[in-house]
């Protein structure tokens, strides 16, 4: 459909900016072309109306020939010939006007006092719609930036949605090695703890596939499944991983984006604990204040060893995902010293202030 | 054990887990020729370890705290064949595949146990060197080295590149200025070099790489050469090629 006479007050706009053309046309027709105000009037204004119909037709002639991937002496002859053909179209149409008009009483003459006159509305004619491709153009150039800019937009969607997605499913291979060596290792030594080992192991990946559907979970859900992550760190990392956990006050029945505590329980470990001969602590701990939830993961890392720093794709991954389901409702704050690694979560608690 | 038996392979098991030593003491021992001499848990006692029983064989895990399966080996040089072992690394695996050094998957199977032990021992005798490129093809691409392994004796000192000033090259050795002292190390400048954030670190002259933020002031010295004096007013030659890389590197930060 012509993007002109949909919706229909752009349509308005369009024939008001006619006005102004069919004022000069009846000028010229009046003043230098000597046919007087009235005569000049009566023609100029069904012509004006005709043509101002017959110029939307450059539309579809823009449309064949875009200005991108069409050759400059096929747009110019395309253009040129429509141009001709159009206005000499129009000039029969007038010629037929003032005839009919003349056979009025008071219009009588009218087709001869305008007969010199038909080269300039010739003219007058090829302008307008030279014109009239020329805008055209434009609305084309718009239209196209605009579908642009909304599958770039549609485009960005797809990819952070694709991103949550894999995020969501991702476990990290070390881990799952590790643990197979474990289990490996335990088979002998204590098959009871193997066969433990086992399940506790398919339970978190069971878990971690399942998640990939939801929006959120509740706390006791993240709960247990980060109870079999870190029960699974700990047959691997032995006495070298504490955990203590201080999260009494926390109503389980919070919602949370899932896999939001176990890539920072991750990190904790993979960039804190295992870097340190001697082991060290995971602490987690949590309540809620005025609606919202406060969450910390806090560490012992070694503060020679650069491998904290590198947990920042994780935390930008739980940043985003923050982000994308609470909006500037969530924050998450950063902070280390004196060996002690700390990220603070603070969310709304209640599940419906979802923004979006 | 201890007794030296000639027939029989000494060998040390270091990895930071308990289970995983434990699985590679049950497959070793069902080689009655090796003996493991010692089991370590870190990179600092596998120095140790290595330096008081010279072992013939190590298998060495990849990722440990503080000091890496790559850190050990650079520290204990190149004498003992070593097994790497290694969970999973993509980097450290082709860096393996490419120099052809001998690696084992965890969990480790016996068949591969087997076949890295029997290529390990149809080498012993030989003393091939492992290549000194190896640590730095490990490495992900577009990382630098963060810090220097550094052995004095039994003793394992960390220079975190941050602190390094100044590079010497003297011979085979490299002499590197931190924090007042100077630590010698087995390498050449070069292969150094190559492991230093070029951002960070310019090669001034033939023999020394110098860390850019330490570079108070350049000075004319005789024709074409000049003086790079640091901020603690050590003074080091700087060549025209070097004044050309200094000038380019200010260039970009400016």
């Amino acid at each position: 459909m012509h993007p002109l006479l949909t919706p229909i007050n752009r349509y308005g706009i369009y024939l008001l900016a006619w006005t102004p053309l069919a004022g000069i046309l009846i000028y010229l027709m009046a003043v230098p072309g000597k046919l007087g105000w009235l005569d000049a009037t009566v023609l100029v204004v069904p012509l004006c109306l005709i043509y101002q119909f017959v110029c939307l037709s450059a539309w579809y002639t823009c449309r064949a020939t875009p200005l991108r991937g069409s050759s400059f002496l096929r747009l110019r002859f395309t253009h040129l010939a429509a141009a001709v053909i159009i206005s000499f179209l129009w000039i029969q149409v007038a010629r037929l006007l003032a005839y009919a008009f003349s056979e009025f009483h008071s219009f009588r003459g009218l087709n001869e006092r305008f007969a010199p006159q038909i080269p300039v509305l010739f003219g007058v004619g090829f302008l307008l719609y030279l014109l009239s491709v020329a805008s055209h153009y434009v609305i084309l150039a718009i239209e196209d930036s605009r579908l642009a800019e909304a599958r770039t937009m549609e485009t960005s969607i797809l990819a952070r949605d694709a991103e949550l997605k894999a995020l969501k499913a991702q476990v990290n291979p070390h881990f799952l090695f590790n643990s197979l060596n474990s289990i490996s290792a335990l088979t002998s030594l204590d098959p009871a703890k193997a066969r433990e080992m086992c399940i506790l192991l398919a339970e978190f990946l069971r878990m971690t596939l399942g998640l990939g559907e939801k929006t959120s979970v509740p706390l006791s859900e993240e709960l247990s499944l980060l109870h079999r992550y870190l029960a699974i760190e700990k047959v691997r990392f032995g006495a070298r991983l504490r955990m203590e956990e201080d999260l009494q006050e926390l109503s389980s029945s919070i919602d949370l984006p899932p896999l939001l505590l176990q890539p920072l329980v991750e990190n904790a470990i993979t960039h804190g604990i295992a870097n340190l001969p001697d082991g060290g602590t995971v602490r987690l701990s949590g309540h809620s204040h005025n609606g919202r939830v406060l969450l910390a993961i806090e560490n012992t890392f070694d503060p020679d060893s650069s491998s904290m720093r590198k947990s920042g794709l994780g935390l930008k991954n739980v940043r985003n995902r923050l982000e994308a389901r609470y909006g500037k409702d969530a924050s998450i704050r950063v902070s280390s010293e004196n060996g002690n690694f700390r990220v603070e979560l603070s969310f709304p608690a209640d599940a419906a202030e979802v923004q979006n | 054990m201890s007794k030296h038996d000639e027939k029989k392979i000494t060998t040390l098991i270091v990895d930071d887990e308990d289970l995983a030593r434990l699985v590679l003491r049950e497959l070793i021992q069902t080689h009655p020729e090796l003996v493991v001499v010692a089991e370590c848990a870190n990179g600092f006692e596998a120095v140790k370890a290595v330096a008081e029983h010279k072992p013939d064989l190590i298998y060495l895990d990849v990722q440990m705290p503080k000091l890496s399966g790559f850190d050990v080996l650079e520290l204990i040089g190149t004498e003992t064949a070593v097994i790497f072992v290694t969970a999973y690394d993509q980097y450290a695996m082709r860096a393996f595949e490419v120099h052809a050094v001998d690696y084992l998957l965890k969990p480790i199977g016996r068949e591969r146990f087997e076949a890295a032990l029997e290529r390990a021992k149809s080498r012993l005798g030989e003393k091939i060197p492992l290549p000194p490129e190896l640590a730095a093809a490990a490495r992900p691409p577009k990382q630098f080295l963060e810090r220097i392994v550094v052995r004095d004796g039994t003793r394992v000192t960390l220079i975190p590149v941050g602190k390094l000033d100044y590079v010497e090259a003297q011979d085979d050795y490299v002499a590197l200025a931190s924090e007042g002292k100077k630590h010698l190390k087995q390498q050449t400048i070069a292969s150094l070099e190559a492991c230093l954030d070029p951002d960070r670190f310019v090669r001034v002259h033939r023999s020394y790489v110098v860390n850019f933020e330490r570079v108070a002031r350049i000075e004319p010295y005789g024709k074409d050469s000049r003086l790079a004096i640091l901020a603690d007013g050590t003074r080091l030659p700087v060549s025209k090629t070097g004044y050309a890389r200094l000038k380019t590197l200010l260039d970009q930060r400016t």
